[in-house]
């Protein structure tokens, strides 16, 4: 009942709202959880489709972050939701598709641009059919302060796990900066930032993330404790308090220059370049030895769907060959710094830092996070114990081996290997 | 005809006025808690998605109550619980009452000044009220390191927000300091309606001070206790926001702060990778409902039917 009046009330503000662009034949709505982004979308992006199709018009309309799931399901089951909607990765989405509330765009034009890796996120387990264009990628990493590395005698950014304790041991002895910023507050910082950011060079990538995925290897193997116990090495370096410090806290200290090394994801740059002052550069994961193959963490975020319910398949079809063309590959990478193009297109991204990170997909093999696909599925959810046993390991509550055990259980009361 | 005519007003008439006055609150009552109740309740007893749903019986609860894969989390929210409610109980009650009698001290000055600082709290955003706290407990932008500092208190500053044996008691306290003024405000207001010549008598007897509060002004209060009480215990079991806003929907550290309504959220309305399960979402939200009906059903049977009441 509420939700047929939500819709006629929307229906009602769609067509009062498109009345004044009559010369709009048909308009498009996007629903996203990106509000920062509103600016960008509706100066940058959206006026280069609109120019090219006059015919269609593009309402860019965001939800707050954390109800933009709930928010999404409500407005399908309604059959309010706007005609394209902004993809979450893995299972929120597979959810939708499998509800047959998006549409299969498998043999859509321009989804030749994505490799299989790019369309992991947004396609059946079997990979036969895919329901979202990829966006954007976002990789981790370590963002520096050069400032900082320069006053202690730093000269290159360290390549292996020695330099890096090292390095660290300098600018703990200097004092004047802390040396690795990062919290466990909030949790997530510590499995994603941490966790998940140096684990690759450790279970070898895909190869890893896949082994877990098939059964044949555990959580309790030495690859997968392995970056715990890099994690239980971090507490002597971190700032006083910080299991209270959350993850605007650590953003705050890097932005301002009070801290050395940021555990990043790409996302950040943005923000750590509203202040002009500040001197960074990045650089990857350590690896064991010099020389070591790396890998690194380039995980697929955000993709864009079509409503099945939409009025206006035609045009937003048109609009999602667009979003998989390399215009708007580029302009999105270049608009938001921190977000890569996961298209095969060659794309220039222009800010420094975020060329940085994307260099290394030259050197490095790539992949995605490994609590992401199939196995966050079931109760307890991997993901969330994640957050906690990574932020009890730097924490020096749990020891990596109990850290991982506990994982482990969790996972395995549920997941069966191949049955999935 | 003049006989009917004069029997007529001897017949009660509808009193249509009760119904037409009662219809509005009826109406938007049962749209808006009786029927999501009910619908509630009986998603409870279902599994399945949306397309495949099938009746359940108690499964849910079942699988809540005993599968570890629900019930660790599920009793550690409960125990969590029980511990903040215990918590807001002993502080935020005799507080409470400490502050409604200081204030009415005839001697007291600035008395209104008390009451809205006090009480203000109360009225705030529990956005605000963990956002600041969460600032002044800050480990690095904090005044309460400072302030500890100050006075050469310092080493007992800790990362209170962060760690696990200190989170949970931590937000109880804030949530005491946030929801005082209430107590205060029903105390007060009891206190006053105490009439003089109950008092007057008592200052004849020789009962002054301490004493007359203990004997005489306590007793008069105990029915208004019963119902902070009840308020307290209905608050905290329903309580959410101060734990999401201050700790987020994982509760950490290593869910020391997960209270029923954090873990109803994330069974519910799931979280990052978490899927919402409306079903056991709905189970956990039933099971909250009995607690609080059930508190609410002990304290109006056993203990308000049982309270003596003065009549002045």
């Amino acid at each position: 009942m509420s939700n047929s009046l939500l819709a006629s009330v929307l229906l009602a503000t769609t067509v009062l709202g498109s009345a004044g662009f009559a010369y709009a034949d048909t308009t498009l709505t996007i629903e996203s959880w990106r509000s920062d982004d509103l600016p960008i979308w509706q100066d940058k992006i959206l006026p280069v489709f609109m120019k090219e199709h006059p015919d269609i018009k593009v309402v860019f309309s965001p939800t707050d972050s954390t109800q933009y799931n709930a928010a999404l399901n409500t407005k399908l089951q309604g059959g309010s939701a706007g005609d394209i909607v902004t993809c979450r990765p893995f299972d929120a989405s597979l959810a939708l598709f499998k509800a047959k509330q998006l549409a299969d765009i498998t043999s859509l034009p321009g989804m030749e641009n994505f490799s299989d890796t790019a369309k992991v996120a947004w396609s059946t387990d079997d990979g036969k059919q895919t329901f979202c264009v990829p966006m954007a990628s976002v990789i981790h990493g370590f963002i520096y302060n050069k400032d900082a590395f320069a006053k202690v005698g730093i000269t290159a950014p360290p390549a292996t796990w020695d330099e890096f304790y090292a390095d660290l041991d300098k600018i703990k002895a200097d004092g004047t900066y802390i040396p690795l910023d990062i919290g466990t507050h909030d949790q997530w910082e510590a499995a994603t930032m941490g966790y998940q950011n140096i684990g690759p060079n450790y279970w070898k990538g895909e190869d890893g993330r896949k082994a877990l995925i098939a059964g044949k290897q555990k959580l309790t193997d030495a690859d997968w404790v392995a970056p715990f116990t890099q994690l239980a090495k971090w507490k002597p370096y971190l700032a006083d308090g910080f299991e209270a410090q959350t993850d605007s806290d650590s953003t705050t200290l890097f932005q301002t220059g009070k801290a050395a090394i940021y555990p990043a994801g790409s996302w950040a740059i943005t923000s750590f370049e509203q202040n002009a002052d500040l001197k960074m550069a990045a650089f990857p994961p350590p690896v064991e030895k010099a020389g070591d193959q790396c890998y690194i963490s380039d995980h697929v975020d955000i993709a864009m769907g079509l409503n099945a319910a939409s009025k206006n398949q035609d045009a937003a079809k048109t609009f999602l060959t667009w979003v998989a063309s390399d215009e708007f590959q580029g302009l999105y990478a270049n608009s938001l710094p921190g977000f890569f193009p996961m298209s095969s297109h060659t794309i220039a991204v222009n800010d420094p830092i975020a060329q940085q990170f994307v260099a290394w997909r030259q050197t490095c093999k790539g992949t995605i996070r490994s609590t992401y696909q199939i196995l966050s599925r079931g109760t307890p959810n991997l993901e969330n114990d994640t957050w906690t046993e990574a932020a009890n390991v730097i924490n020096g509550t749990d020891t990596p081996e109990a850290a991982a055990k506990k994982l482990q259980d969790g996972l395995d009361s549920w997941y069966k290997p191949g049955a999935m | 005809m003049a006989d009917v005519a004069a029997s007529k007003p001897q017949r009660r008439p509808v009193r249509w006025h009760i119904a037409v006055f009662l219809t509005p609150a009826v109406l938007i009552y049962t749209i808006l808690m009786i029927i999501p109740l009910i619908s509630t309740l009986q998603q409870s007893t279902m599994t399945g998605d949306l397309e495949h749903r099938a009746f359940f019986g108690l499964g849910n609860f079942v699988e809540l109550f005993t599968d570890p894969r629900w019930s660790t989390a599920f009793w550690n929210a409960l125990r969590n619980n029980i511990y903040f409610f215990f918590i807001n109980m002993v502080v935020q009650n005799p507080i409470g009452i400490l502050l409604a009698a200081l204030l009415s001290s005839p001697t007291l000055r600035l008395r209104g000044f008390y009451r809205t600082a006090i009480f203000i709290p109360t009225i705030l955003s529990f956005v605000i009220v963990g956002f600041v706290w969460k600032l002044l407990l800050s480990p690095i932008w904090g005044v309460a390191p400072t302030i500890l500092k100050f006075f050469h208190l310092g080493q007992y500053f800790q990362a209170w927000l962060g760690k696990e044996p200190y989170a949970l008691t931590t937000l109880s306290l804030i949530s005491v300091w946030q929801y005082v003024g209430i107590p205060m405000m029903l105390v007060y207001a009891a206190l006053l309606s105490i009439p003089d010549e109950v008092l007057e008598a008592a200052e004849c007897d020789g009962i002054t001070g301490w004493a007359q509060f203990w004997k005489i002004k306590l007793p008069l209060i105990l029915p208004t206790l019963g119902i902070i009480s009840i308020l307290t215990f209905v608050g905290n079991f329903n309580a959410f926001d101060l734990v999401y806003v201050a700790q987020g929907a994982v509760a950490g550290p290593n869910f020391s702060t997960d209270l029923l309504g954090t873990f109803l959220y994330r069974t519910f309305f799931g979280n990052q990778l978490q899927l919402g399960d409306p079903n056991m979402g709905s189970a956990v939200a039933t099971v909250m409902f009995v607690i609080i009906l059930g508190g609410v059903c002990t304290y109006l049977f056993l203990v308000q039917t049982r309270l003596r009441r003065y009549q002045f």
